[in-house]
């Protein structure tokens, strides 16, 4: 051995350290176990509670007394939670208050009878599901449980007692106990209590009551509960010595494999695999392999289902896996997974189907020699009932297929008796064989026997002497006959199987599709809304059923915004619950789950490696029917694909918003720059000149004055112009800008901002051309005249005193181009594309000043329009500006402007 | 015209002190208001002949200081008003205010204001032929010229061109417009106001893309240059 044994083994280590971190937040589940009613489990358990009352907080959840006194007695002193009314079909019943004993949150819960279950729209069909959620809540959870409610103890029970009981629990969850507590009644003193009348029978083995009450039982079933019990401590003091490296035998590392078929024997082998497993300490797997030529009908499917979810509630890795070849699937599987046995089930095929197909079970065990492998039988399984099929569900019979193949045959009749005497008998029965694979490919087996054994006949009857009669002269053809037989059942089958090949490889183009579609179309989008659209609209298309995405409400985030097909969809509360509860606690919920199941939707919650980002909600009671075991896998993949696309939009958004951030605070900063900067030069001004003024003894004569007073108020109407620039900036940024558009005359535009300009305009030549049939534009009057301002101001600006500025406005298409052009200095290159950036200032020789605000206002109001504004360098010297508007026509009634 | 009474409405110090100041100047005298309240009582104690009003006062706005002027008295009234707040401004002229002026102003606007206010508040009875540079308008007969030479228009031009000529100097929202000339039912038919003013300037404006006389008030409305 080179591997120092005393050493701990880290892996155990980070388990114990992990499962202690995990103790810490759950609750601590101790279960009082007892191998018959009777033995005074609820007795022992009260008395536990009286004891750890002194120094700790404990309430009493629901307890059964079952009218006993002395289990009233210990009742008394402590707090009991009221428990719920629930009326179901006009029964009143009472359970255990969850979300009471959840808002309460004391240290200690008792909850009596772990295996009962729940009545009928109630949060969890079982009570131990309750139980998992206060020891989530971090509550310690006290509870009873008999023997035979343990559901891989189930075949056991049965067997020693014939009563097969319907209420289990699942093992990973007894296995989560911290304590198991072995109530222990000697059998005699329990068979005098029941004489007594001390002992309350439970409905469910009421009827058995005499043959479930019987010495050698309750001895049989008394071993089964202390080997439970005993077994759970020595799962305790195995992990206890592994994690503090105390040497002992340790089993070697086994994993275990077992085969799932959708047979009635499924849920036994799985039980078998899972007490196998469990000796063994060895992890264990269960597996469907999914074939071409597997072909379920809806019963089987749910069997299957049910099986497989059986096997994962008792602590397995579930898997379906796929291949052409059933045993290498699983071959390859136990390979790449270490696996040291493999379970299966005997096989339920018939000698036919095995004589085709093969039988897994036998090319395991004469192929296999790294597995050992186990067969379990398919004695000792109580006949579970078929689960319920509608008669209206059940696949259409096949009678047009039988109609079809009985019309060939006449058909071949027709045609053989046309050609009878002409060509040689054999050559007329391949137009019979012809017709069976025909008949075989088209429409199935049925129907292609069907059409042999009458071509048979009709062969016979017509074309083998002694002509019209079934008698045949020659025994050669009897050999004819059976070959044709054959040959048709043959290819029936050969046939049945491509087409479903053919149909599976299509189903599985068809899911892969789906999930390429639904990948492209959110490729193409680039928002949330529409990824949402995608989704829906490919689930829709993909399951047949309508789907909801449910995403957290930005406004409240306790709850969940609906998002659906159709827009304002209103959502009942219960449902919303149900979204809320897959959204927090991370599992597939609702319709056809152990949640919730009276839920009309089911819910699974896309969750990502970041975590849960929304549920999606596929309505499964529709006029569609119920998902198939492919939908409900290929739910979860597309679940997770639509997950990572809404994270993937989520995190954009983020980065966008990020982005803006940033944005605005280098806004905040050029404003607070051009707050210290240009804001106060005027200011210099101003308090300069008006202190001068009011300072005795300047002596200043009138014309000096006169220049102060000049300097002082351009310098203030700076200012202005400047905090206006300012002001409208942030309302851009902010959305805030409202545009009351009314159709408004160009002319009008321009009049009235030279008129606003006044005095700035001077002499300077303006040459216009506006032809006077130009249409309206609708536009909001105030904005664009303050936008032909500015770049009218700027064309003065920047040009010489008497040279001309033009303004052109024509319509192109459904736009107005408005022109300014002047005759200036023009603008360089490389600004040309800058200069309606914010704070962006050109180079100047000379002095002319600005807030480099002006057209990036211009740019926001004319985009807040729908339109465009650029600028070019004019041939020949200067700038051009164009203002481009969308023209709305006939717009005589648009009047959105209010005056009130 | 001096010695006529101002009625001063503003909440700012400040700028009560600058109106007071200028206005004495210019041989005004002048009243001060710090509220809508004090406005409303001072007016009715003291008969200004004319109220200069801030929009925004501290107890109620000058919009409904108008409106309740407006109930008893059609002394002049003119707005003050920060940029950007039009649909105020439309409200205190719908609302009755004579005119309106945006803050920061210059004196000389705003005794040209004040003086066409009191101008037209003292004609009492409109002239007949109404005269504005080589614009001339006979009410009485109807007769429309421009630089001598006469002018045709609609019936709906003419009565548009009355309409403004009798609040000559006076901005007139659209709505106003559009109820003088077309009718009580109407107030929304932008378009309809923009062309016939369209139609209108071509006849009588020398160049039409930059009007003399009638002036767009940019998303209120029209005024008639009176000087």
């Amino acid at each position: 051995m080179t591997e120092d044994l005393s050493r701990p083994n880290p892996d155990a280590l980070l388990a114990r350290v992990k499962a202690e971190e995990e103790q810490k937040r759950r609750g601590k589940l101790k279960i009082f176990l007892g191998y018959a009613p009777g033995v005074g489990k609820t007795y022992t358990m009260l008395e536990a509670a009286r004891l750890q009352k002194k120094d700790t907080d404990v309430v009493v959840a629901v307890v059964e007394t079952h009218g006993r006194v002395e289990t009233e007695a210990l009742l008394e002193g402590l707090e009991i939670i009221p428990r719920r009314q629930v009326e179901y079909r006009g029964i009143k019943l009472t359970e255990m208050d969850i979300d009471a004993v959840l808002a309460r949150h004391p240290q200690l819960a008792i909850v009596d009878e772990l295996a009962h279950e729940n009545a009928p729209g109630s949060r969890h069909p079982k009570r131990y599901q309750d139980i998992e959620e206060l020891l989530e809540a971090g509550i310690d959870v006290y509870t009873t449980l008999n023997i035979q409610h343990i559901e891989s103890g189930r075949n056991a029970v049965a067997q020693i007692t014939g009563v097969w009981v319907r209420e289990t629990v699942p093992d990973s969850f007894i296995d989560s106990a911290t304590e198991i507590e072995m109530v222990d009644l000697p059998p005699d003193e329990l068979l005098k209590r029941l004489k007594e009348g001390k002992v309350y029978i439970p409905e469910q083995i009421a009827p058995a009551t005499e043959s479930f009450f019987r010495k050698g039982n309750l001895t049989a079933l008394r071993e089964l509960a202390m080997r439970n019990a005993g077994k759970h401590v020595d799962e305790q003091t195995r992990a206890y010595m592994k994690a503090h490296a105390i040497p002992g035998p340790w089993p070697s590392a086994e994993r275990l494999l077992v085969c799932v078929s959708s047979g009635p024997a499924g849920t036994r082998v799985v039980r078998n695999a899972r007490r196998l497993a469990y000796q063994l300490g060895a992890e264990w797997f269960a597996i469907y392999v999914e074939t071409p030529d597997a072909h379920l009908s809806p019963s089987q499917q749910e069997r299957l289902t049910s099986t497989l979810r059986m096997a994962e509630r008792m602590g397995a890795r579930v898997a379906t896996i796929q291949g052409n070849n059933a045993f290498s699937a699983v071959t390859e599987f136990a390979g790449k997974n270490n696996i040291t046995k493999i379970v299966v089930g005997k096989s339920h095929r018939n000698r036919w189907q095995s004589l085709f197909a093969g039988s897994i079970t036998n090319q395991l065990i004469r192929q296999s020699e790294h597995f050992d492998v186990y067969i379990v039988g398919s004695r000792g399984e109580p006949a579970q009932p078929e689960p319920n099929i509608i008669p209206g569900k059940r696949q259409p019979h096949n009678w047009r297929g039988y109609l079809r193949g009985l019309g060939l045959v006449l058909l071949a009749t027709l045609l053989g008796q046309l050609l009878h005497g002409r060509f040689a008998p054999t050559t007329i029965a391949m137009l019979y064989l012809l017709s069976v694979v025909i008949t075989a490919y088209l429409w199935g087996l049925g129907p292609s026997i069907l059409v042999s054994v009458l071509g048979v006949l009709a062969f016979d009857f017509f074309h083998i002497p002694p002509y019209l009669t079934f008698r045949v002269a020659d025994t050669q053809y009897i050999f004819t006959f059976l070959a044709l037989l054959f040959v048709a059942v043959v290819i029936s089958y050969l046939a049945l199987r491509v087409r479903q090949q053919t149909e599976s490889a299509r189903r599985r183009e068809r899911e892969t599709a789906a999930l390429y579609s639904l990948g492209r179309d959110l490729a193409v989008s680039s928002d949330l809304e529409s990824y949402i659209r995608a989704i829906i609209k490919r689930a829709k298309e993909t399951f047949g059923h309508d789907a909801i995405v449910f995403l957290p409400d930005p406004q409240n985030k306790e709850t969940l915004k609906p998002y659906a097909s159709i827009p304002n969809i209103s959502i009942d509360e219960n449902e919303l619950a149900a979204a809320i509860w897959s959204f927090q606690h991370q599992r597939i919920v609702g319709h056809g789950t152990d949640t919730l199941p009276n839920a009309k939707e089911r819910y699974l919650p896309l969750v990502t490696a970041r975590g849960v980002v929304g549920v999606i909600a596929i309505s499964a009671t529709d006029t569609s029917g119920e998902l198939t075991i492919e939908q409900e896998q290929l739910l979860e993949a597309y679940a997770d694909l639509a997950a990572i696309a809404i994270e993937s939009i989520l995190l954009a958004n983020e980065a966008q918003n990020a982005q803006v951030l940033r944005d605005t605070e280098k806004l905040q900063t050029a404003l607070l720059n051009a707050v210290s900067h240009d804001l106060r030069t005027p200011l210099v001004s101003v308090i300069g000149v008006l202190s001068s003024l009011q300072e005795e003894g300047m002596h200043l004569d009138d014309v000096a004055k006169m220049n102060l007073i000049q300097v002082a108020r351009e310098e203030a109407e700076r200012l202005n112009h400047l905090i206006s620039n300012l002001l409208d900036v942030s309302r851009i940024e902010a959305g805030a800008i409202k545009i009351s558009r009314q159709p408004s005359d160009v002319q009008d535009l321009v009049g009235a901002a030279l008129e606003q300009l006044g005095s700035r305009v001077g002499a300077r030549p303006i040459n216009m051309e506006i032809p006077a049939e130009l249409p309206f534009v609708s536009v909001d009057f105030g904005l664009i005249v303050q936008t032909l301002v500015n770049v009218l101001d700027n064309a003065l600006k920047y040009s010489l005193d008497d040279s001309p500025i033009d303004i052109r406005a024509r319509q192109v298409g459904q736009e107005m181009q408005i022109e300014i052009a002047d005759r200036g200095i023009g603008i360089p290159a490389q600004d040309l594309s800058h200069i309606f950036d914010k704070f962006y200032r050109i180079q100047r020789p000379d002095n002319v000043t600005g807030t480099g605000l002006g057209l990036s206002i211009c740019k926001g109001i004319i985009e807040a329009h729908g339109g465009r504004i650029t600028a070019e360098n004019r041939p020949g010297g200067g700038t051009i500006i164009k203002l481009v508007l969308p023209v709305t026509e006939s717009d005589h009634s648009n009047g959105e402007q209010s005056h009130a | 015209m001096p010695d006529e009474r101002v009625l001063i409405v503003d909440d700012e110090p400040a700028i009560r002190k600058f109106l007071q100041v200028t206005l004495t100047a210019q041989a005004y005298n002048t009243i001060e208001a710090v509220s809508g309240q004090e406005a409303l009582v001072k007016a009715a104690a003291d008969k200004p002949d004319i109220i200069v009003l801030d929009i925004g006062l501290p107890d109620m706005n000058g919009i409904e200081v108008t409106r309740l002027l407006r109930q008893w008295t059609q002394i002049p009234i003119i707005i003050l008003s920060v940029r950007g707040a039009e649909s105020d401004k439309i409200a205190a002229l719908d609302a009755g205010a004579d005119d309106y002026l945006t803050k920061p102003f210059g004196v000389g606007e705003l005794l040209a204001r004040l003086r066409a206010a009191l101008r037209r508040a003292a004609q009492t009875t409109s002239e007949p032929v109404f005269t504005s540079g080589s614009l001339k308008v006979d009410l009485e007969r109807r007769l429309i010229s421009v630089s001598g030479s006469e002018v045709q228009l609609t019936p709906t031009e003419y009565e548009l061109l009355r309409v403004l000529i009798t609040h000559a100097g006076k901005v007139l929202t659209h709505r106003f417009l559009l109820r003088e000339v077309w009718g009580a039912e109407y107030g929304e038919e932008f378009h309809m106001l923009h062309v016939n003013i369209s139609n209108l300037r071509r006849k009588i404006e020398p160049d039409s893309a930059r009007p003399q006389f009638i002036i767009t008030e940019p998303g209120i409305g029209y005024r008639l240059r009176t000087d």
